[in-house]
């Protein structure tokens, strides 16, 4: 496989987003669709300080077929009751890409940040003959572009924005 | 837009609004909505990023419960297509396009099978993308164990043991044909399941079914990638030349016609239970067919391996083992009905109301059960099969099941497991009895007849 990157801290990245980050439970991953729409899945993001990970299974791949073409996406987190009831909401621009180098085994290499947030994965897991397609994943890497993001969770507020070179 | 949609919409906390920016990036913003249900729209409150009309929209309203130690539940979800138009200081939308999912009215186990082609599909991408296939995989015996369903070869261990036991009371026992037995009874119960699989493959009705369950809707390794359909069908034809081989050999060592005649009668119905052009279970004989396959033909089969002559007695005790395991197909076909009358598989659940299902189902099992009450009072079997009366209670509890849990394909799996466990239970306590009128004859000259 194509080793997923592995590089410094994103330090730019603000701390409450990183909150956020490493908390979320659900995340809604918006990417561009063949009719060049945007299409949103709810998907549960995974944070190694560096990038943002989310799996896909093949089961449910359209996504990755959208990724392949047209790489730049945007993850926002903005349920409260997701993240442990961190009240800051973000949205975060950055670019895509598609590991699955071997779909029965790539993206094993996030297990341990999936299993951090859904400790269940473990039950399901010892179950795979039962979904074995559930078990054939893509990882999708998300490199930080651009993170707009509220402090206090408030919509209507203009947001902050954070871009790679700046202090977080 | 239907109006449903919307009215689910109104049960969120807040969507994100999102489209595509001048440069290629997807601009997502959080916001406060409500719906105007009469005017089929969506009233998005101000939002600190300006919202778009020169373009589509798309927006999510998404729910989790967090569950401590667990991950989450309750997962729903809706999306909403189409273009925002300025109402002072709001947006609205009148969607265009819908889709969500909500797994407390589709269950995820559900939703990833409906999506089975689409993991086809993109396997099928990836392999082209590769020049090489890429496909799911499973270990090989987990395969092996999946595609042939091996732990339900109970079904076929438990009759030929039984008859074992009524040929050792009746004094013929010999080992290494008894292991033989077993091995043929078990191939060709692996050649029926792997065959079935294949036809339903081929008539759709394991593609239509999108709620299988272990007990239920076949091993669905073609549905999903594990083994291709000549791959199965190599799987079955070995299976059918080891159980047909060795039954064979079983005929010419003990050189019985009757034992010829069974087992060919067995295969005969293993193999016309799915295939054309008889399709036995198709025509709401499936019942029947597993029945007698399971159990006068099994019973009395190992029987003749060991005597060399047909019984009454082995006839008897089978039968309240064939209408168990007939009960564990007829329960097994209720979560199915859907799929398989979609493809004119008219079985039993298919062809009857719920009620008279549920209540065949408490008439067959407490049958079976009166026959082995009477069969052992009257001694025409041993007295000590009376201990298969035990697994009484099991009876009530599928049935209670049945009735709670009818349209509930994943409630129904405890159910079925029950179920089976009831045909395993019974047919254990019967070879007890058996094994224990065995053992007391050989301890005594002549044991008292109220305990043999």
């Amino acid at each position: 496989m194509s080793a997923m990157r592995k590089e410094d801290t994103l330090s730019w990245i603000p701390e409450a987003v990183e909150e956020l980050l490493k908390k979320a439970l659900v995340c809604e991953l918006t990417v561009t669709g063949g009719k060049g729409q945007p299409v949103t899945h709810p998907l549960i993001p995974l944070w190694d300080g560096k990038r943002i990970y989310l799996t896909s299974s093949v089961l449910f791949s359209k996504k990755l077929e959208h990724i392949k073409r047209a790489p730049r996406v945007s993850v926002a987190i903005t349920d409260p009751v997701a993240c442990g009831g961190l009240r800051a909401r973000c949205s975060i621009q950055g670019d895509a890409r598609v590991v699955e180098d071997d779909p029965h085994e790539t993206w094993t290499q996030v297990l341990p940040l999936w299993r951090a947030k859904e400790p269940a994965i473990d039950l399901f897991l010892g179950k795979r003959f039962a979904l074995p397609l559930f078990f054939e994943r893509s990882v999708i890497e998300v490199t930080p572009r651009r993170v707009y993001w509220w402090e206090d969770g408030n919509p209507a507020a203009l947001p902050e924005v954070a871009l790679p070179g700046e202090a977080a | 837009m239907n109006p449903e949609i919307l009215a689910r919409l109104s049960t969120y906390s807040h969507i994100v609004v999102a489209w595509i920016g001048d440069d290629g990036y997807p601009v997502q913003t959080p916001a406060l909505f409500s719906v105007d249900g009469d005017r089929g729209e969506v009233r998005i409150a101000r939002t600190g990023l300006p919202l778009p009309t020169d373009r589509e929209v798309n927006i999510i309203a998404s729910h989790i419960r967090p569950t401590p130690g667990y991950g989450y539940d309750e997962r729903r979800y809706i999306l909403l297509w189409g273009r925002l138009s300025a109402a002072g200081d709001e947006m609205l939308l009148r969607p265009q396009r819908a889709w969500g999912w909500d797994e407390a009215e589709v269950p995820f186990f559900e939703y990833a099978e409906r999506s089975n082609p689409r993991a086809r599909r993109y396997l099928d991408i990836m392999s082209r993308e590769r020049g090489a296939p890429v496909k799911p995989r499973l270990s090989l015996l987990w395969t092996f164990l999946v595609a042939t369903r091996l732990p339900f070869l109970t079904a076929a261990v438990v009759p030929i043991l039984l008859g074992i036991a009524v040929a050792a009371r009746d004094g013929y026992f010999n080992l290494g044909l008894a292991l033989l037995t077993i091995l043929g009874g078990a191939a060709v119960q692996i050649g029926l399941n792997t065959a079935n699989d294949i036809f339903d493959a081929l008539s759709g009705a394991d593609e239509a079914n999108v709620n299988p369950t272990q007990f239920s809707g076949g091993s669905r390794v073609i549905q999903r990638g594990l083994l291709s359909l000549r791959q199965m069908i190599s799987l079955s034809a070995g299976a059918y030349v080891i159980g047909i081989g060795t039954g064979l050999y079983l005929v010419i060592q003990r050189g019985s016609l009757e034992l010829l005649l069974i087992g060919l009668a067995g295969v005969l119905i293993s193999f016309f239970y799915t295939a054309p052009p008889l399709r036995l279970v198709h025509r709401g004989l499936g019942e029947v067919a597993v029945a007698l396959g399971f159990g006068p033909i099994m019973v009395l089969g190992a029987y003749v391996v060991q005597a060399e002559r047909l019984s009454a007695e082995a006839l008897i005790a089978s039968v309240p083992v064939a209408i168990l395991i007939a009960l564990v197909l007829y329960v097994n076909e209720i979560p199915d009905r859907r799929g398989d009358a979609s493809v004119g598989k008219r079985t039993l659940p298919v062809r009857m109301s719920a009620g008279a299902v549920t209540a065949g189902f408490l008439a067959s099992a407490l049958l079976a059960f009166a026959i082995i009450a009477v069969a052992a009072a009257t001694g025409v079997i041993p007295r000590p099969a009376l201990l298969a009366l035990v697994a009484l209670p099991l009876v009530f509890k599928v049935y209670a099941g049945i009735k709670e849990c009818y349209g509930k394909p994943y409630e129904l799996m405890a159910v079925m497991g029950k179920n089976v466990q009831l045909h395993l239970v019974v047919g254990a306590l019967l070879f007890a009895g058996y094994m224990v009128s065995v053992l007391l004859t050989a301890a005594f000259d002549s044991p008292p007849g109220v305990l043999v």
